[in-house]
């Protein structure tokens, strides 16, 4: 009996991981750019002489966040991933990392999948707490002195969590956490790359932390690229 | 007629709210476990909609008419702060490490002691028994009592001796943590963070004062404050000093702490005024008069 199974389970194995394989190297790719109309808010001079180890370690001044943009309107950080049609995928073994430096997170939208390893480092000669406010997830909150051990911890349900440091109030960040791998973060020029995905009926989603969530259908046949446009409406506040 | 209709209709929609309002609350059964206590949501659902809802809410939410008035003459909130949501499930006083469920026992711990500088006051008068009741049905709140476990009670070891010495590292770590940027350098809840805080709910929050009393969130003795700071004060600015303290430090901290408590006396605060330094620390922080100006020297 057993003798019997194992070449088959070999065979199953083999199949599998190529249908995989190629579903994988293959595939459509979703791409395109998000942008915004109307006035959005202007960032903010952020004032770090309370803490003096990290303002010295800036020569231009910082501002925040929250909303960031490019030339002819386009919208960074807005997280953009399929949030249906495709299945939920294992998790990577390698760590997201999130860094606080110069009492700023890097990055600032930081993206991961569920049950992924997340890893909080701090590189400051400051002690920064880290206060993830999730929702749906449990909410923790750990001190993190100079010079201490990476913080280590996962999240089991997806979930926008937005991320702060009480001792710093202008720290501020947003972890993402993801269904499946398909996932990208727009850069400062609103573009955009969801590659690899195999033919199928996907709701492409694109989220922003100030200017919330919006979603569109796309169908992938083959390996045909797609384009998908996300216009956000900003708001002056 | 139509007199009467409108009252009748009145009375049946108030009854109808009555029965189905209240059912919200998950139609669920939790047990707690507290000592040789069992405590019935069943029997607890009866205590919450009499003692606690005015509160805490029909849904548990902390969204209570005395937190949210409805009445045309009261437009602010009868609280200073919004009562524990307990859909949420995340609490203040726990023995179980940040992120992770209280037990039992620290949910009754709550309800007996009751939360110092705020509304919520001891319910002592009610017997063990429906203090666990209540326990069990607070859990009936959150699907996360269903499908999590409470976090394992961190391990408090024995409480070496007190010396100077301890008092001093534990200073030491009271500067080296940054305790202060929130809860100032004498422990006043004045550091430069502290005007900024907000909880979870993002309303603003006070950090402890050490200077005015004797009593903590989260029970009055040692033991009690060395948890505060191991498991930290989830869904406030508090956060756990697990990782970063080791627990022979943490009674140093413990030690420490308890001198900046000025208007308490402790064996900590004797022992730190017979020693030179700790005594001119003291007396810089004590304040002296009463609220009539007698007794001021002019």
């Amino acid at each position: 009996m057993r003798v019997k199974l194992i070449p088959i389970t070999a065979a199953a194995t083999l199949i599998l991981s190529v249908g995989l394989l190629h579903a994988r190297a293959g595939g459509g790719t979703v791409s395109g750019k998000v942008t915004y109309e109307g006035t959005p808010a202007k960032a903010k001079a952020i004032d770090m002489s309370k803490e003096p180890s990290c303002a010295k370690q800036h020569t231009t001044p910082i501002t925040t966040e929250t909303v960031v943009t490019g030339p002819n309107n386009s919208l960074g950080n807005v997280v953009v991933y399929i949030s249906a049609g495709a299945p939920d995928d294992a998790p990577p073994s390698q760590a997201a990392k999130f860094e606080q430096k110069g009492c700023q997170y890097l990055p600032h939208v930081l993206v991961f999948q569920v049950n992924q390893p997340l890893e909080v480092v701090n590189d400051d000669q400051t002690s920064h707490n880290i206060h993830p406010l999730p929702k749906v997830n449990r909410e923790w909150n750990k001190s993190q002195p100079p010079g201490s051990p990476a913080i280590v911890d996962k999240y089991d349900k997806p979930e926008f969590i937005p991320v702060k440091c009480n001792v710093h109030p202008w720290m501020h960040g947003n972890f993402a956490v993801m269904k499946n791998s398909h996932y990208a973060v727009s850069g400062d020029d609103g573009g955009f790359k969801l590659p690899n995905l195999p033919p199928g009926k996907y709701t492409v989603t694109a989220w922003h932390e100030s200017y919330g969530e919006q979603s569109q259908e796309v169908t992938i046949s083959g390996s045909e690229a797609k384009t998908v446009n996300f216009v956000f409406k900003a708001k002056p506040y | 007629m139509r007199k009467t209709n409108m009252k009748s209709t009145r009375v049946f929609l108030a009854v109808v709210m009555m029965s189905v309002l209240p059912a919200f609350a998950h139609a669920q059964q939790m047990e707690s476990h507290i000592g040789k206590w069992t405590g019935h949501s069943d029997s607890g659902k009866q205590l919450y909609f009499r003692y606690c809802w005015g509160c805490h809410g029909y849904r548990g939410d902390g969204n209570g008419e005395n937190w949210l008035p409805t009445g045309s003459y009261a437009a602010q909130p009868y609280l200073n702060i919004q009562p524990r949501n307990f859909a949420s499930a995340t609490f203040k006083c726990r023995s179980t490490p940040t992120g992770t469920l209280p037990t039992d026992q620290d949910l009754f711990n709550a309800i007996s002691r009751g939360f110092v500088m705020t509304n919520m006051p001891s319910w002592i008068a009610l017997t063990d028994q429906q203090r666990a009741d209540l326990v069990a049905f607070i859990k009936t709140f959150s699907p996360r009592w269903k499908n999590d476990k409470a976090g394992d009670p961190i391990t408090v070891p024995p409480e070496p001796k007190l010396t100077v010495e301890s008092i001093k590292h534990g200073q030491e770590l009271f500067q080296k943590l940054e305790c202060w940027k929130c809860h100032g350098s004498e422990g006043r809840g004045d550091g430069p963070s502290a005007s900024t805080l907000t909880d979870s709910n993002d309303q603003p929050i006070r950090p402890y004062n050490f200077a005015v009393g004797s009593r903590f969130k989260c029970g009055s003795t040692n033991q009690d404050l060395y948890k505060i700071f191991m498991t930290g004060v989830d869904g406030t600015p508090m956060p756990s000093f697990a990782d970063v303290v080791k627990p022979e430090e943490a009674w140093d901290l413990v030690h420490f702490l308890r001198t900046l408590q000025v208007a308490h006396k402790s064996p900590e605060l004797a022992l730190w005024e017979s020693n030179k330094e700790g005594a001119e620390q003291i007396e810089s922080r004590k304040l002296y008069g009463t609220p009539t100006g007698s007794g001021v020297k002019q």
